[in-house]
């Protein structure tokens, strides 16, 4: 069973949908017990990081989440459930992630140049970089579904996948059983898909 | 590179799409459900569902078909119509909607604009508007477009992003319907005025009007259209085929 990590951030309808329809069992939960049973968990998330890695705490989901990745347990944070993965973030101020992918999040602008909209949204292609079990049946140019203003930067041989925006944005990240998806698989349709069935069946050991 | 979007919108009534349609391999052609699945399919790269109920039972229909169509189409989904309260993000957005769009609500209440883009984050709000020229001016009119408010379509562009919409919705009164191509005119001025992603709506006959809307606003992110796609006038598979081969960045689904 995977556990979806509610913690009062973003809308997981489709989420849950998703895997639903894929015949993957999962519950969106913040129950300790379920959370520690579960065999992988996903980090979802929109919004500000600051508000979220205060949620995230305030329901005591962040030492739950550190607990079982450290355990090996496969965890796949999206979009900003993503980001609450990297070390620190500069989204209004400076806070403190969960530390689990190196590197920091910082925003697109100044970084991209001015013709480009911030936030990043919409559909764009991804460069693979990498091997990654979630990139199983992706190939080069598929495209996946943005919705950002912020991305990682400084996560070194843990991006494994890429699209480019006035920068090369890290798309898909993972070290060992921590995956990170910038972008959405659950709007990216069947590219999005085929990711999410890859970690709900993957044995990712 | 980011892609141009096209977006089929399907205008909703009493549960079922209204205008008419001509599908082949659909069981029901005016099933919302069916249709977006069709869409879905066929590589659309975002729907809009809009809400043109005005009974309590049709607006209980219309969740119903929003649901069912989340539980089964992964590509991100816009609600539109009937949005006046915040209540009503929540209705629909726990439906399965990703992005809520706005009008007649905005016109009564700007500040719905703020207060929904607080609690669900402006990537959330699409701030949408039916902009006719009266005197040399570009005005917004509500009511499906058939009472002038007097209001400056440029400055209340405007003034939504500052209030957080995040995203425009600009529909040309004077150039729907007509099937002569996209109001390039207002939509350049628009451009000027935000640097929010623009969806363009309101004049589009043929595939090429897509291909002249992108180059020559390319500040413009995404075509919308209904009734083009529905009757296969423009097949939407065809366009975004014919719009990568012009050089237009678009998402091109994979043969499997």
């Amino acid at each position: 069973m995977i556990a979806i990590i509610d913690y009062g951030v973003g809308n997981l309808y489709s989420l849950s949908h998703s895997l639903a329809f894929l015949g993957i069992e999962s519950k969106v939960t913040r129950d300790e017990a379920e959370i520690l049973n579960a065999d992988k968990l996903i980090l979802p998330g929109v919004g500000a990081f600051g508000d979220a890695r205060d949620k995230l705490h305030e329901t005591g989901m962040d030492a739950l989440v550190l607990q079982k990745a450290k355990a090996g347990t496969p965890l796949l944070g999206i979009c900003l459930g993503m980001q609450l993965l990297f070390q620190k973030s500069y989204e209004y101020g400076e806070h403190e992630g969960l530390g689990l992918l190196p590197g920091e999040i910082c925003p697109l602008k100044p970084d991209i140049p001015d013709n480009l909209k911030v936030p990043h949204i919409g559909w764009n292609g991804l460069h693979i970089l990498g091997d990654s079990p979630l990139l199983a049946g992706i190939q080069e140019g598929d495209s996946v579904y943005y919705v950002h203003s912020f991305y990682a930067k400084g996560a070194g041989n843990a991006v494994k996948a890429t699209s480019e925006y006035g920068v090369m944005v890290p798309g898909l990240v993972q070290r060992d059983n921590v995956f990170g998806a910038q972008f959405h698989p659950e709007k990216s349709g069947p590219v999005g898909l085929k990711m999410l069935k890859a970690f709900g069946e993957g044995s990712l050991c | 590179m980011i892609a141009k979007r096209i977006i089929p919108c399907l205008d909703v009534r009493n549960g079922r799409v209204v205008k008419g349609t001509n599908f082949e391999g659909i069981q029901d052609v005016a099933d919302p459900v069916e249709m977006a699945k069709y869409y879905n399919d066929t590589g659309a790269d975002e729907l809009v569902f809009y809400d043109i109920t005005a009974s309590f039972e049709g607006r209980g229909l219309f969740t119903d078909i929003l649901k069912r169509t989340a539980a089964q189409v992964f590509i991100p989904l816009t609600v539109g119509g009937g949005i006046n309260e915040v209540s009503d993000f929540e209705r629909v957005l726990s439906c399965g909607a990703d992005k809520v769009s706005v009008n007649s609500g905005a016109i009564k209440d700007p500040t719905l604009i703020e207060r929904a883009a607080k609690r669900y984050g402006d990537q959330c709000v699409v701030l949408s508007m039916d902009v006719k020229r009266v005197d040399g001016q570009f005005r917004i009119f509500a009511k499906g477009g058939r009472v002038d408010t007097g209001i400056d379509a440029l400055q209340w562009a405007h003034d939504g992003q500052e209030r957080g919409a995040g995203e425009l919705v600009v529909n040309s009164i004077d150039t729907d319907g007509v099937k002569q191509g996209f109001d390039l005119e207002m939509l350049a001025a628009m451009a000027k005025q935000v640097t929010i992603p623009i969806i363009a709506s309101g004049g589009a006959g043929k595939m090429e009007d897509f291909k002249i809307l992108f180059e020559s606003v390319p500040q413009v992110d995404a075509g919308l259209a209904a009734s083009i796609f529905h009757r296969k006038e423009v097949p939407l598979p065809e366009l975004k085929r014919y719009l990568g081969e012009q050089g237009i960045p678009m998402r091109i689904l994979r043969e499997e």
